[in-house]
C-alpha cells in the first residue's frame, strides 16, 4: 500500500492495518533481533579472541625484559627508564598478591565449588568446636557474608587482569618505542596524557569505581542470589546454590496463597496499571495543557502554577498525606462526602477495601500526580505545533476533538515517543506511589506476602523486607528486568530518534 | 456571522475557564487542607469538618521544641537531611557532568559498549539491590555513620543519570570544539571553559534533582539509618509520625513538619521549573 492510500483510511483501518503489518512483519523483526543479539556476542567472542591472540603475539615477539614483565609486572617500564610507571604496576602486582593471600582465596574457597555448593562450611549450632576441641556451641559461617565478599574478590580479579594485560601492552609498547629510536615519554608527560588524548579516562575513573561498588557488585550479587535457596527458612543457616529451582517456585500455582498465583495476579495488575497510568496521564495532561494554552484564556501563568505546585511538592508529602486524606476512620475525602456533601451512607474504605475499589483509587491518585508532569513536558511542544495548521484544519470544519485526535495527538505522538517509553517503563517500576499509599496496609490472604494493589516491584520490596525470601526476590527482580528491556530495546529499536544521535552536532 | 462566531469564542471560553477553574480546585485542594490543617489548633488527628476551628502556631511551635531523643527530633533531621543533600549535590552533579560529556564529546573505543551497560544497569529494578547494599555498608563499617552511609548512596551511582545532559550536550555544535582544539585548547579546558559555561539550563537541571532527591527519598534511608532516630532525614522522620503508633498524637506536627520541607523545595523548584522542562525535553524528547 502506498503512503497515499495509508492516509486516506480511517483511525480503525489504520490501525488493523498496522497490526497486520505488525504480525506479518514479526518473523522477519523476531529474525533481526535475534541476529542483532547473535551479532552482538559474535562480536563480543571475537574481540576476545582478538584479546588473547594479541597478549600471546606481544609475548612471543617481545624480548627478554617484556617477557619477564608477564611474570614481573612493570619490569619492562622500568628496565627502560618509566620507573614511575613501572613502579605503579609492580605495586598493584604485590597489593592483589598480598589480597589473594591474605583475603581473596579463602573467599573464592567457600563459594561451594568444593561443598557440594553450600556456600561456607560450618552450619551454626552445637558440636566439636575445631578451635578448642571441646563441645560447645560452634560460630557458623555467615553464607550472604561469604557470598558479597566472593563477589567482591572476582571484581578485584576482574580489574587486576584488565590492568595486567595494561602491563604487557605497556611493557611491549616501550619495547617498540626503544627499538625505533624515540625517545620514551616521561611520568610527567603521560599525566598530561590524562587531560587531553585520554581525557575520558580521567572523567570516567571516579564515577566506574562508585558505580561498580555501589551498583555493579550488588547487582551481581543479588543475581546470584536468585539462584540458590536464600529464603526466610534459611536466615542464619547456611544456604546452596539450586540452579533455575526458584524461578521454577515463581512460576507453580499450588496451595492457596501460591508464588504462582501471586506472580500471575501480579503481572496483570501490573500491566494494567503502567498502560492505564502511562496513557491517561499522557492524554489528560495534553488536553489540560491544551486548555491553558488556548488562545483567549487569561491569566496562563496561574493556571500553569496551579497545577505544577504539585510536581514541586515533594512526592512523599503529597502521597502521605492523600493516604491519610484516603483513610477510613475519617481521613478528609471522607469527611468530604461523607459530613459535609452527604453523598455516602457511610465512610469508604479506598485503599483497605475491595481490591478493584483501591485499584481505581491507586490510579486516580496517580492521575493526581502524574498529570501535571505531562503539562510541565508538553507545553513547549504543544506551542510548536504551527498554528495554521488548527486554523485551516477549523476552516474545514473540524471541531476541537477532531483536531486533537488527526493533529495534535500525531504530532505529540511523533515526537514524544523516547518519553512515552520511560515514562511507560517508570510506571512499572512506580514504586512511590503504591508503597506511600498502601504501606499501612495488610496484605491480603490469597497472595503470597502482596496486597491486591501491589506492583511487583512493591512485592520484590515486600519479598525483602518482610518475610525475608531474598532469592524470590532477586528472581522477581531479574524478570522485572527482562520485561523492562525487552519493552525497551523493541521501542526504541522502532523508533528512528535512538539511531540519529550524532544528527543533532 | 461575525456576531455569532464571538458568541461561540465566549461560551467555549467561558466552559474550559469552568472546566480549568474545577480541575484546579481539585489539584490545589489538598495542598490547601495541608497548610490549613497545619495551623489547625484544636482535635487530634481527624476531625469530621474541612474547615478548622481555630488556627495558631502551635503545631509549629511543637515541631520545633519538643525534641525527645528516643522519638522525635525535627531540627536534627532538618539539619541531617540539608547535610547530606548538600554533599550529594556536589558529589552527583560533578559525576553527572563528567559522564555526559565523556560520553557525548569523547570518542573513545569503549563509549559505545559503556553506554549500553549504563542504560542496561539502569533497567533493573533499584530496590533489587537494596539489601545488597545495606550488607555492603555494614561490611564497610559504614552503618555507623548513616549520614556518610547516605551521601554514598545518594551519590555513587549518580553517574548513571548521564542520558538527560547527554542529550544536551548532543546539541552543542561540535565545531565549538575543532575550533578550541585548533586554538591549543586541551579537552580538559573544553570541558571547563567552553561546555560547562554553556549548559547552564542542564547544570542547574542536574543540581536541582539531586539537591532535592535526599529530601524525598525514605525507602533506602529507612534500610540504612535503621532505628537510629537522631540520624533521621525528615522524609523518614515524617513518615514515622504518622504510622499507626503515632499518629493520633502526631498527625498535626506531621501536617507542619511537610509544611516546613515542602515550602523551601516548591519555591526552588518553581523558580528553577523553566530548567527542568528545558532539561527534561533537550534530552529527553527527540523528534
Amino acid at each position: 500500500m502506498k503512503y497515499i492510500d495509508y492516509i486516506q483510511l480511517n483511525p480503525f483501518q489504520k490501525l488493523g492495518y498496522n497490526l497486520k503489518n505488525f504480525f506479518v512483519n514479526l518473523p522477519k523483526n523476531a529474525g533481526k533481533f535475534f541476529k542483532a543479539i547473535g551479532n552482538f556476542f559474535k562480536r563480543f567472542f571475537v574481540g576476545i579472541g582478538k584479546g588473547f591472540a594479541g597478549f600471546f603475539s606481544r609475548f612471543i615477539k617481545g624480548d627478554w625484559a617484556t617477557k619477564l614483565s608477564y611474570i614481573i609486572m612493570g619490569f619492562g617500564n622500568i628496565v627502560r627508564g618509566q620507573v614511575v610507571k613501572g613502579l605503579l604496576f609492580l605495586a598493584t602486582e604485590v597489593l592483589f598478591i598480598l589480597y589473594m593471600i591474605g583475603f581473596g582465596w579463602d573467599k573464592i574457597y567457600n563459594l561451594g565449588f568444593f561443598n557440594n555448593g553450600t556456600i561456607g562450611f560450618n552450619e551454626e549450632g552445637y558440636g566439636i568446636n575445631p578451635v578448642t576441641g571441646r563441645p560447645g556451641r560452634i560460630e557458623g559461617d555467615d553464607s550472604m557474608k561469604l557470598l558479597l565478599y566472593g563477589v567482591m574478590t572476582l571484581v578485584i580479579i576482574a580489574i587486576f587482569i584488565v590492568i595486567y594485560v595494561a602491563n604487557t601492552k605497556s611493557a611491549y609498547k616501550a619495547q617498540q618505542t626503544k627499538a625505533a629510536g624515540e625517545k620514551l615519554p616521561g611520568f610527567l608527560d603521560e599525566l598530561k596524557e590524562f587531560f587531553d588524548s585520554k581525557f575520558h579516562v580521567t572523567l570516567l575513573a571516579f564515577p566506574t569505581l562508585t558505580i561498580s561498588i555501589f551498583t555493579i557488585l550488588p547487582l551481581l550479587f543479588m543475581i546470584l542470589i536468585a539462584f540458590t535457596n536464600y529464603d526466610h527458612s534459611h536466615i542464619g543457616k547456611l544456604f546452596s546454590w539450586v540452579g533455575f529451582e526458584t524461578f521454577g517456585k515463581v512460576f507453580t500455582n499450588t496451595g492457596a496463597a501460591s508464588m504462582g498465583k501471586t506472580f500471575v495476579e501480579l503481572v496483570k495488575w501490573t500491566l494494567i496499571w503502567a498502560v492505564l497510568a502511562t496513557v491517561l496521564n499522557y492524554i489528560l495532561g495534553m488536553v489540560v495543557a491544551l486548555m491553558i494554552n488556548k488562545k483567549g484564556i487569561k491569566l496562563k501563568a496561574l493556571w500553569r502554577t496551579l497545577f505544577v505546585v504539585t510536581v514541586a511538592v515533594p512526592q512523599f508529602v503529597s502521597l502521605l498525606l492523600m493516604s491519610q486524606m484516603l483513610d477510613v476512620n475519617g481521613g478528609a475525602i471522607n469527611v468530604l462526602l461523607h459530613n459535609v456533601l452527604h453523598w455516602t451512607p457511610g465512610y469508604i474504605d479506598f485503599l483497605g477495601g475491595d481490591p478493584w475499589v483501591a485499584r481505581v483509587t491507586v490510579i486516580v491518585v496517580n492521575i493526581w500526580v502524574g498529570i501535571p508532569y505531562t503539562i510541565l513536558i508538553t507545553s513547549g511542544i504543544l506551542m510548536n505545533i504551527p498554528a495554521d495548521l488548527y486554523e485551516s484544519a477549523t476552516i474545514d470544519g473540524a471541531g476541537p476533538v477532531k483536531s486533537f485526535f488527526k493533529i495534535t495527538l500525531p504530532y505529540m505522538l511523533f515526537v514524544t515517543t523516547p518519553y512515552l517509553i520511560t515514562s511507560f517503563v517508570g510506571n512499572i517500576n512506580n514504586f512511590n506511589v503504591i508503597y506511600l499509599l498502601t504501606s499501612n496496609l495488610q496484605n491480603s490472604n490469597d497472595l503470597y506476602q502482596a496486597g491486591y494493589t501491589d506492583l511487583l516491584v512493591t512485592w520484590l520490596f515486600k519479598l525483602t523486607m518482610n518475610s525475608q525470601d531474598y532469592n524470590f526476590a532477586a528472581a522477581i527482580g531479574i524478570l522485572v528486568f527482562i520485561v523492562c528491556a525487552t519493552v525497551s530495546l523493541i521501542t526504541f529499536n522502532l523508533t528512528k530518534s535512538a539511531k540519529n544521535e550524532e544528527e543533532f552536532s | 456571522m461575525i456576531k455569532s462566531y464571538k458568541v461561540r469564542r465566549f461560551v467555549t471560553n467561558a466552559f474550559v475557564y469552568i472546566l480549568l477553574g474545577g480541575l484546579g480546585l481539585i489539584w490545589i485542594s489538598p495542598l490547601v487542607y495541608l497548610v490549613l490543617h497545619s495551623f489547625r489548633d484544636e482535635g487530634l488527628a481527624y476531625v469530621s469538618y474541612l474547615i478548622p476551628q481555630k488556627l495558631s502556631f502551635q503545631n509549629y511551635i511543637d515541631l520545633f521544641t519538643v525534641t525527645k531523643e528516643s522519638s522525635m527530633n525535627f531540627p536534627r533531621w532538618f539539619m541531617n537531611t540539608f547535610i547530606v543533600a548538600i554533599f550529594s549535590c556536589i558529589i552527583s552533579t560533578l559525576a553527572v557532568m563528567m559522564v555526559s560529556y565523556a560520553f557525548s564529546r569523547l570518542r573513545f573505543k569503549a563509549r559505545k559498549p559503556l553506554i549500553n551497560i549504563g542504560m542496561i544497569l539502569g533497567m533493573f529494578p533499584g530496590f533489587m539491590t537494596m539489601i545488597a547494599i545495606y550488607y555492603l555498608l555494614k561490611a564497610m563499617g559504614l552503618l555507623e555513620m548513616p549520614l556518610v552511609a547516605l551521601i554514598i548512596c545518594y551519590s555513587a551511582g549518580a553517574g548513571l543519570g548521564y542520558q538527560i545532559s547527554k542529550g544536551f550536550f548532543d546539541t552543542i555544535p561540535r565545531a565549538l570544539d575543532e575550533a578550541a582544539t585548533i586554538d591549543g585548547a586541551t579537552r580538559n579546558q573544553i570541558f571547563w571553559k567552553i561546555i560547562l559555561p554553556m549548559s547552564k539550563p542542564i547544570l542547574v537541571y542536574t543540581v536541582l534533582t539531586s539537591f532535592i532527591g535526599p529530601w524525598t527519598d525514605f525507602i533506602l534511608a529507612k534500610i540504612i539509618v535503621g532505628k537510629d532516630i537522631p540520624n533521621y532525614t525528615v522524609a523518614i522522620g515524617l513518615q514515622m509520625l504518622i504510622d499507626a503508633d503515632h499518629v493520633l498524637n502526631n498527625f498535626k506536627k506531621f501536617l507542619a513538619g511537610s509544611v516546613v520541607v515542602a515550602v523551601p523545595i516548591t519555591t526552588l523548584f518553581l523558580i528553577m521549573q523553566r530548567y527542568y522542562v528545558e532539561g527534561v525535553t533537550a534530552g529527553g524528547v527527540k523528534g
